[in-house]
């Protein structure tokens, strides 16, 4: 049977459908997944995923189990992760010469292999199952759930695994406002950043008179240190597409597009081969399973601009001209694409809808919290032992998602602040670590929710360095057309630059706050309005680092390149000259057997010899 | 036709108005660089913000490119306007002190300091001239390059372009280099030179003659160094 | 030339008009670059103002007016990255190819970028070298990862005949 010459008709055709995939799946419920998310790729998933095959073939295993790879399953420090169904056996870094071993003794024997069991960075406990690992544990799940479970670009897994239903559900037994008003009672808020209920925007554009509408998804996931779009478009493209098919019936727009940024090429990859796929089915285009209702989606690809998720900029992006932010009014649901009536949602918003359709809103509700339902995935990374995508209720503490989920701090070191919310965003200290995580809090407590992107720092972590760090961002991702936005943020980074290198003034630290909350007032698009967070977040909470720059010249995190040296400890220094021959520039001293010295004027502080030193006898002053 | 209240007053204005059309139109002066009547506007140089709506909601806009609608609440000089226009006006002195436009707009709100490092640039890219290369002139000669802090006006390729008919109409519009001011030479950017003009019909008459701003005999220097600075 | 661009042209033409932006990804992708006579003839083919094209081509960073270098070496200065280190890791590779993010070597082999996230946080700091993703970079890392490549490059230029300046120097 291959699906992809059926075309589904009826609803019932695609129950139909369903139930034959089920049967055969069924009797090949084992299967190896081997995650092939960006994370565990890089690690060498591919090649292990290639060993495995090779592996199977070669014993005649083909019939007893099937190897699937997957989406990104979360936990990408510890990749290459291989997890065996139906125990449920999770192994973790596991390398091409693992591969025997794991077939032979977990796979036909149900032997446990020690080495590759995930282990508990803080106490050191072994874990067998994925279900048991506090990572995972914790999570809830629904959105990145099914990752593990199928082939991103399957869509008979898909199916399988109960897909295609809330669309059967929203076209056959609701109409378009009973559909908007389950996303209102649910309380959907948008994932991509400002937190706007969708429920109103899709109103909006419900209630908007014109022929012609769009829908667009919103996959140009600038900020930095955020991935979790990437993962769901890479690993369950049909989610989204899904999503997508109920949003534009409920607006009734006909014409989907997703805006993928250039940079993640599998995933404009996979979302074109879910689309095709579903088109073949009948899931998409014409009359969609005999209801009626009309409905393409195309993709379309960014060039590299971070301002282009902005939603005005995004449909001039879509239109192929300039991706610079307009004023607002006239709205998209107004004034969108093309000039016709547009909504414009986030993936991860739209990969919600389904599960809200289908399990209706007070389902969705419990998860959350009060104003606002459902779970968001946040890319924990940074200085946090496991790094990787986690999917939390909106509401549970920092503290949890840092210390429980997260496994606590990178070598023991002190947990200094969390930025979340991208460049918009601050940095929230030790204080705030058990105020729950909404849209409310975080906003309250000067940072945002933002796309979800959760950057741990530690003590070594310099946060006027950061302040620099976003400023130097935005200056190169300000589209330049305010001059409050482009002066403003210029002018900001010429003040903290000038704090980083020690030539800062208590003047100048008043001066940087007032024109902060001037560019916050007066810039034209989201982007200058939220370009000072970063600055006035790390001043508000962490306002002594600033003055240990200003009046001590000093940088307490030993960041700041002209505010530290090197230099070796004589009495622990063995000569090895290690360092001496890694030293791009030539600045290390010594004869063999003799304490080393370093040469300030020629050491480019790269840290090469702190790093390759055995003795820990370099240090930072 | 647009109810709106502006500045306390009620009043009507016809659709597709901006709130800077308005308030010009009932006499509020709200200064501006990229704006001209000729043009579309651009809302880039944020000098005629106001703020609109009351309270916690309220918020800056950029009166050019704001429309006029129903109900609105629109306040040209509130206290956080005009901070907010000192600093972008001091910010403009630092980055492009040669304007005499600017100089004159810095001198008439009173600021009379830069607190930050100088720069010397010829160009604020309001974009009048890229608007009055492509509207009034049909030329779409120059443009926008670049973007962020490297943004720059030019033609393409940064060659003598094919379109361009040497017409001056950018040079004629821009704000930056059509009146350079010839003032403040040494460390100082700020002159406030032409604010000490007055003009000399004040030597014959108690009154000024004529309404001209800024004065003619002033604009072609035979004005005189008034006798009471402001 | 001028028969290439033409064709290449028609090509490009698509029935409803696509966009500049479409328009210029696939010369890009074609060409590595965006030739300069390619934008002037598109300009003229299909009636768009050149400056509209060329502003397009500056404001995105995925296209580039000159051409590239053999091998495309992208840092992440993404936060996750930053707060990693990325910063000197960066520093270090721009000292030992002579360039600054965003230029091509002399002898047309490296390529240097940097992109403000890559979408691989979880690895951070991460380097890309043609398509090929290395996570949890430092600056030593940094140097042995790029002396494996340049010296690869250096055999593949020594079968050839001639030699590569970068590979000679670092291989001391």
């Amino acid at each position: 049977m291959n699906v992809l010459h059926m075309r589904l008709k009826t609803p019932d055709d695609l129950d139909k459908l369903r139930d034959d995939i089920r049967q055969k799946q069924e009797k090949d419920k084992s299967f190896l997944a081997v995650c092939g998310g960006t994370g565990c790729s890089s690690s060498g998933s591919e090649k292990v995923r290639e060993v495995f095959q090779q592996y199977l073939n070669r014993h005649n295993l083909k019939k007893k189990t099937t190897l699937k790879f997957t989406g990104c399953l979360g936990l990408c420090e510890r990749g290459p992760v291989v997890i065996i169904f139906p125990q449920g056996i999770f192994y973790q870094k596991v390398q091409e010469s693992d591969v025997e071993e794991i077939i032979e003794k977990t796979f036909l024997k149900g032997e446990i292999i020690e080495r590759l069991l995930y282990q508990d960075p803080v106490n050191g406990e072994k874990f067998i199952y994925a279900d048991d690992i506090p990572f995972l544990k914790k999570q809830k799940r629904i959105l990145l759930g099914n990752n593990w479970l199928m082939e991103p670009t399957s869509i008979e897994d898909y199916i399988s695994l109960g897909g295609y239903q809330s669309v059967v559900k929203a076209l056959t037994k609701m109409t378009p406002p009973e559909v908007i008003a389950e996303i209102k009672k649910a309380r959907l808020r948008g994932r991509g950043g400002a937190g706007f209920p969708s429920g109103i925007k899709w109103q909006e554009c419900y209630d908007a008179v014109s022929k012609q509408k769009y829908f667009i998804c919103n996959a140009d996931e600038g900020d930095p240190g955020a991935f979790m779009d990437r993962s769901l478009l890479e690993g369950n493209p049909h989610s989204v597409l899904e999503g997508l098919i109920i949003g534009g019936y409920a607006t009734g727009a006909s014409e989907g597009i997703i805006y993928v940024r250039s940079e993640y090429p599998t995933a404009v990859k996979n979302v074109k081969t879910a689309i095709a796929q579903a088109e073949n089915l009948g899931l998409l285009g014409e009359n969609i399973l005999g209801t009626g209702f009309h409905f393409k989606i195309s993709v379309s690809t960014g060039a590299g601009a971070f301002v282009s998720g902005e939603t005005t900029a995004l449909v001039a992006a879509v239109e192929g001209r300039l991706g610079e932010p307009r004023q607002k009014p006239p709205h998209l649901v107004e004034r969108g694409l093309w000039g016709k009536p547009t909504v414009i949602n986030n993936v991860e918003t739209l990969a919600n809808v389904p599960y809200i359709i289908s399990y209706g809103a007070e389902n969705f509700l419990r998860l959350g919290t009060e104003k606002s339902g459902g779970t968001k995935i946040f890319s924990l990374v940074g200085k946090v032992n496991n790094t990787g995508l986690v999917e939390v209720p909106l509401g549970m503490t920092l503290r949890e998602i840092i210390f429980d989920i997260g496994g606590g701090i990178k070598n023991g070191k002190k947990f200094k602040a969390v930025q979340t919310g991208g460049p918009s965003g601050g940095c929230l200290p030790v204080s705030l670590l058990d105020s729950p995580t909404d849209f409310e809090k975080l906003n309250s407590a000067g940072s945002m929710m933002g796309s979800g992107g959760m950057i741990v720092m530690d003590e070594e972590t310099c946060m006027v360095d950061i302040a620099r760090y976003f400023l130097r961002f935005l200056e190169d991702e300000s589209c330049g057309r305010c001059f409050s936005c482009r002066e403003g943020i210029s002018r900001m980074l010429e003040i903290v630059e000038d704090i980083t290198r020690g030539k800062g003034s208590v003047e100048q630290l008043e001066l940087l706050k007032e024109l902060a909350n001037v560019v916050k007032d007066s810039s034209l698009c989201g982007l200058g309005q939220t370009a000072a967070n970063p600055v006035l977040a790390t001043i508000r909470y962490f306002e002594d680092e600033y003055f240990a720059h200003i009046l001590e010249k000093r940088c307490p995190a030993g960041v700041c390149r002209d505010l530290i040296r090197f230099s070796i400890n004589e009495e622990l220094c063995q000569g090895c000259d290690l360092c001496l021959k890694k030293c791009p520039g030539e600045a290390i001293r010594g004869e063999k057997r003799q304490p080393h010295t370093i040469l300030g004027d020629k050491c480019t502080k790269c840290g090469i010899c702190l790093e390759t030193c055995k003795y820990n006898a370099v240090v930072k002053i | 036709m647009i109810n709106l209240t502006l500045n306390g007053m009620e009043i009507k204005v016809e659709k597709r108005t901006t709130l800077l059309e308005a308030a010009k139109f009932y006499g509020i002066e709200i200064p501006a660089l990229c704006y001209d009547e000729a043009l579309s506007p651009y809302g880039a140089c944020r000098l005629c913000l106001v703020e609109i709506g009351t309270g916690n909601h309220s918020r800056l806009v950029s009166s050019c490119t704001y429309p006029a609608r129903d109900g609105l609440i629109v306040r040209t000089h509130t206290e956080r306007v005009i901070k907010a226009r000192k600093l972008l006006l001091e910010l403009y002195l630092a980055t492009c002190p040669s304007s005499r436009t600017i100089q004159d707009m810095a001198s008439k709100h009173g600021v009379t300091t830069v607190r930050f490092k100088q720069k010397n640039e010829e160009c604020i890219l309001c974009g009048l001239c890229v608007r009055m290369c492509a509207e009034q002139m049909q030329g779409k000669a120059i443009g926008f390059v670049n973007r962020g802090i490297k943004r720059r006006i030019t033609a393409p390729f940064a060659k003598k372009s094919e379109e361009c008919r040497l017409c001056g109409g950018c040079m004629y519009i821009c704000p930056a280099c059509q009146a350079r001011c010839q003032g403040p030479q040494e460390e100082n950017p700020v002159c406030n030179a032409c604010l000490n003009l007055s003009p000399p019909c004040l030597d014959y008459f108690q009154e000024a003659m004529c309404y001209m701003d800024p004065c003619v005999a002033c604009e072609l220097g035979t004005g005189r160094k008034a006798k009471f600075t402001y | 030339m001028e028969e290439r661009t033409r064709t290449d042209l028609e090509n490009l033409k698509k029935p409803n008009g696509s966009s500049v932006v479409s328009l210029l990804q696939e010369v890009q992708e074609k060409y590595n670059y965006l030739p300069e006579e390619i934008l002037r003839e598109i300009a003229k083919e299909r009636d768009i103002p050149l400056i509209d094209i060329y502003s397009v081509a500056t404001f995105y960073k995925a296209f580039s007016l000159a051409p590239k270098g053999k091998h495309k070496i992208v840092t992440c200065s993404g936060t996750a990255c930053h707060v990693r280190g990325s910063e000197k890791v960066a520093r270090e590779i721009s000292r030992v190819l002579g360039i600054e993010p965003g230029y091509t070597t002399k002898d047309g082999l490296y390529s240097l970028e940097n992109v403000n996230c890559l979408g691989a946080c979880a690895l951070a700091p991460l380097v890309v070298v043609d398509g090929k993703y290395h996570g949890n970079v430092t600056p030593a890392k940094a140097l042995e990862l790029f002396k494996m490549y340049t010296v690869h490059e250096k055999e593949e230029k020594e079968e050839a005949g001639c030699r590569c300046a970068t590979a000679k120097e670092l291989a001391k």
